[in-house]
């Protein structure tokens, strides 16, 4: 049976392409017996609205508080 | 330019100054509210492109764009959706510029298949501790105007190429076809980066925001 860090990558492709059948089958069987990874399947979905939503109004500027980085 | 700020309260256009391009009539009805928008489209250009005067020069250029193209824009409502649609296509053209730079680091680069080690154990289960718990609602984070600036910090640190890949992806919406040829990348390696960046920023807004007892006090 597949194992979780092969699920996850699949659950992540799964975002950008089309699974093949047996593909999405293994991974459904995987998430039907793996809590972590049900879990992991419903946050990655998050970080896409995430991306799309818009911060609520008085978020600090980027302009003010822009931390330096790398 | 950098300095200038686009679409001043008074209403005026920000084009005042440069003669070489002309405005319709239309521009000073939506000017005032386009200057409503200029925070969001600065923190969303600045998150894509790491780069404050690039995300001024984007936002300004995308602020033009739409005072110039006033008069066919009659719905009101979508302004805002119009205005990001050529915000997006600013940013992507900064970006189509930057692959052709020498200094271009390649996301490929980035990539060590050995840093989410740790998070399993050798047979590629999760390890007890880092197993993944439920978020709840995250939803509901999206109203919390800290979980934002959890959210910024987390994608800032994400190495730069692998950043730039999944705001790509996530942020300006293209589809994965389009940001290989993009970055002359392999499909493979698109979605390599891509599920690298997902496990990136799900560990680091769970650590950070998720499972500390600092939100929703």
């Amino acid at each position: 049976m597949m194992n979780c860090q092969q699920a996850v990558r699949l659950m992540s492709d799964e975002m950008d392409r089309g699974l093949a059948g047996s593909e999405r089958f293994s991974l459904r069987l995987h998430s039907l017996l793996c809590v972590g990874c049900r879990n992991y399947q419903r946050q990655i979905p998050f970080l896409r609205q995430a991306c799309r939503a818009t911060p609520p109004a008085d978020v600090t500027p980027p302009t003010a508080s822009s931390p330096t980085r790398e | 330019m950098n300095s200038a700020d686009a679409g001043g309260v008074d209403g005026r256009p920000p084009a005042a100054a440069d003669n070489s391009r002309k405005l319709p009539p239309a521009a000073a009805t939506i000017a005032g509210e386009l200057a409503g928008f200029r925070r969001d489209m600065l923190r969303f250009a600045v998150l894509q492109l790491r780069d404050q005067a690039s995300a001024e020069d984007a936002v300004q250029e995308a602020m033009l764009s739409a005072l110039e193209g006033a008069d066919r824009f009659a719905e009101r409502a979508k302004l805002k959706t119009w205005v990001f649609s050529i915000l997006r296509n600013k940013i992507v053209d900064i970006i189509r510029r930057r692959v052709r730079e020498p200094s271009y680091q390649a996301p490929e680069e980035e990539i060590d298949d050995a840093d989410f080690d740790p998070l399993f154990r050798s047979n590629g289960h999760w390890q007890n501790d880092s197993r993944p718990a439920s978020w709840g609602d995250p939803a509901k984070s999206l109203e919390d105007q800290r979980f934002w600036m959890v959210f910024d910090a987390c994608l800032n640190r994400l190495p730069a190429g692998t950043a730039r890949v999944f705001m790509m992806r996530e942020m300006l919406g293209l589809e994965t076809d389009e940001i290989c040829s993009e970055l002359s990348m392999s499909s493979n390696n698109c979605w390599v980066v891509l599920h690298r960046a997902r496990m990136g920023l799900r560990l680091c807004l769970d650590q950070k925001w998720f499972t500390t007892g600092d939100r929703g006090a």
